[in-house]
């Protein structure tokens, strides 16, 4: 276990910059700066920086579009996601892809998802890839609670544990795919049991217990380098809307506030003020760097320029031959 | 020259390149131990093992996307699909993820795979395992989209488009896999450039546009009209996507006149893609007839095979279109 001083401030600082991004967001939203929609994850930014933050640097992500959790735990850079979301040409994608496909390959992030379960057969690929080439590495697969009563969850499990292939399997169970509650789209709601029609681990995590997911993904590395992949269900929950047209009238204040009350963040700070490890000045000071660190990324999306309409057919195709094309980090770029 | 089939240049194509370079997989439903439902890929696992040529479970969706994940990070993955019907399974992951991915994370990255699948009728498999894909797969930028009519273009557009650094979809014709013709030996690193069309007949008084399975056939109906003192010109379009619309127009406006002849069904085929291209190029003003086009019919291919037979392009339906033009 590598609990350390520093490894503490990490998980805090990332858990309090993805908060802090992701409320600039949505004030942008409203100024009318941030068009589409966007997907927030304010109350569940314990499970990406969790399991990302245990990760080797060759493993692998796919994200989902709640998922700014896992870019910042992944250590993208908020700049570049934040001139995304503004859609400018500095932006991780050019300002082609927007909030919902925030990616860095260089980080090992092969980018986030608009499809419910999309990026769950990516994953199964990267992860053959890491296998074929001997790595030592795993592969992250993100999605939610909806997406496993989509076929490509099952698809995809049943393959990896054919297959054997080093996935980590993260169910982020948030209890509602929208405005269903999962009582209502599935019989068996302890979703990890859904690991056994494969022959597969299911775990449950405490998904708002930082220093839980953090031990039990190293633990599943460990695991899944050894015997293939695990399926990890972390139970947290999303305080706002699905989107920005939500009107939540499936839920109930009361609910909402009983895990406002279970807030990630504010229950690692009290842990760490408790054990001595950090002081309110020093966590303060966290608090403060996430600010201007989220103000700055502000800054420089709206120094950005846009992207121009002359540039649209770039990328459509990639050019070349792959006789000549080598990869560069693992990846064929 | 020595003959091979259809088939047999398939697996040349697959098997050469993956001797060459080990990023090269082979992927999809019994293509391992059983070497493919239609034999393309007989010998294979025997040469390349387990590792590269990989039986998967049926789950088109899983298998597809592994693909792109595959491609994404380091592997060219050959996904053979058992019969095109069955691309629709697959498409989500090959629309939404393979064919986007590199647009929408600006550059970061790209997904050189092929995706194998024959198509067409002509074999009894009535509506589900019969049709012809190729509309559906075109209208999606970043897929490219190929159809080959011969054995040597197989091989050749096949190598060409395993190092294509873009998602390929390499539609194969089942009624031509044990078909023979003419093939370099082994030795000969030829290819077959995506995005080139060939005249595979040269004539002055009229064009037929084709590709895929309806290549042989019109040449078969060309040679005919010939002895009548018709002179029939054959482009094969091979490549849909890119496609080679110097070559087409440059024979329209030759001739003339133009037919267009797929198996797929005429509304929103690929034909219709092609006559804009030409109505909207300078062949225009040297046109002395319509543009006709002659698809299938917009029916699903049904079961009995004198039915299977009329429903799409005959030698005597595509006689008849050529001399209505004339």
């Amino acid at each position: 276990m590598k609990l350390s001083k520093g490894l503490f401030g990490d998980l805090y600082l990332k858990m309090v910059q993805t908060r802090n991004f992701e409320e600039t967001a949505a004030r942008l939203f409203v100024e009318g700066k941030v068009h589409g929609t966007a997907h927030f994850c304010i109350g569940e930014e314990a499970t990406g920086v969790g399991v990302c933050s245990a990760l080797e640097k060759e493993d692998m992500i796919t994200q989902t579009h709640r998922g700014h959790n896992q870019a910042i735990g992944r250590g993208m850079d908020l700049k570049r996601m934040m001139a995304e979301f503004l859609g400018k040409e500095t932006g991780y994608c050019k300002g082609k892809g927007g909030c919902m496909h925030i990616a860095d390959f260089s980080v090992g992030s092969l980018g986030a998802n608009g499809v419910v379960g999309g990026g769950i057969p990516v994953a199964t690929g990267a992860a053959l890839s890491q296998k074929y080439f001997k790595k030592s590495n795993i592969t992250v697969c993100f999605f939610g609670d909806g997406a496993t009563n989509e076929g490509a969850f099952h698809e995809s499990l049943n393959l990896a544990s054919v297959w054997k292939l080093p996935v980590l399997f993260v169910c982020t169970n948030n209890y509602y795919g929208m405005s269903t509650h999962i009582s209502k789209s599935m019989n068996i709601t302890d979703i990890a049991s859904r690991a056994a029609s494969y022959g597969m681990k299911g775990i449950t995590v405490d998904g708002n217990d930082i220093l839980a997911i953090y031990e039990e993904t190293l633990k599943a590395r460990e695991y899944i380098l050894k015997n293939g992949p695990l399926f990890m269900v972390l139970n947290t929950y999303r305080w706002m809307g699905h989107s920005k047209s939500d009107s939540q009238v499936y839920r109930t204040k009361e609910e909402v506030n009983e895990w406002k009350l279970k807030c990630p963040i504010k229950r690692f700070r009290e842990y760490l003020i408790k054990e001595k490890i950090f002081t309110e000045a020093e966590i303060g000071a966290f608090d403060k760097k996430a600010q201007d660190d989220v103000a700055a990324a502000v800054d420089f999306a709206n120094a950005s320029p846009e992207p121009k309409i002359e540039n649209i057919f770039d990328d459509v195709y990639a050019d070349g031959d792959m006789r000549t094309q080598k990869p560069k980090n693992g990846f064929v770029l | 020259m020595r003959e091979i089939s259809y088939a047999e240049a398939i697996k040349e194509a697959m098997s050469e390149e993956m001797r060459k370079d080990n990023r090269i997989i082979l992927m999809g439903e019994d293509v391992a131990v059983y070497g493919g439902a239609f034999g393309v890929s007989r010998g294979m696992f025997e040469e390349f093992g387990d590792e590269r040529v990989r039986d998967t479970p049926i789950s088109e969706l899983g298998f597809t996307g592994c693909a792109v994940g595959a491609a994404m990070t380091g592997l060219i993955p050959i996904v053979e699909i058992m019969f095109s019907d069955f691309i629709t399974l697959a498409l989500e992951q090959l629309v939404n993820q393979g064919a986007k991915n590199r647009f929408q994370f600006g550059g970061q990255g790209s997904v050189p795979m092929v995706l194998r699948a024959p198509g067409g009728s002509g074999t009894g498999a009535a509506e589900q395992h019969s049709q012809s894909m190729e509309s559906w797969v075109c209208n999606v930028p970043g897929l490219k989209v190929v159809i080959p009519s011969t054995p040597y273009d197989a091989k050749g557009l096949l190598k060409s488009a395993i190092y294509d650094p873009n998602p390929v979809v390499f539609l194969e014709q089942k009624l031509l896999y044990r078909v023979k013709g003419p093939v370099p030996e082994p030795g000969d690193d030829y290819t077959v450039p995506l995005g080139k069309a060939d005249v595979k007949r040269e004539g002055r008084d009229i064009t037929i546009i084709t590709y895929g399975r309806m290549v042989p056939r019109c040449l078969k109906v060309a040679e005919k009209l010939a002895a009548k003192g018709t002179d029939v010109e054959v482009v094969d379009v091979r490549s849909l996507v890119p496609m080679d619309k110097k070559t087409l127009i440059a024979s329209a406006k030759k001739t003339g006149k133009v037919l267009i002849v797929h198996e797929a069904c005429q509304t929103g085929g690929f034909g219709g893609e092609i006559a804009a291209v030409i109505a909207d190029s300078e062949a225009f003003f040297y046109l002395d007839a319509p543009i006709r086009r002659l698809g299938g019919l917009d029916v699903p291919i049904p079961y009995n095979p004198k039915l299977e037979a009329q429903v799409v392009p005959t030698e005597e339906k595509i006689t008849a279109a050529i001399e209505s033009l004339l």
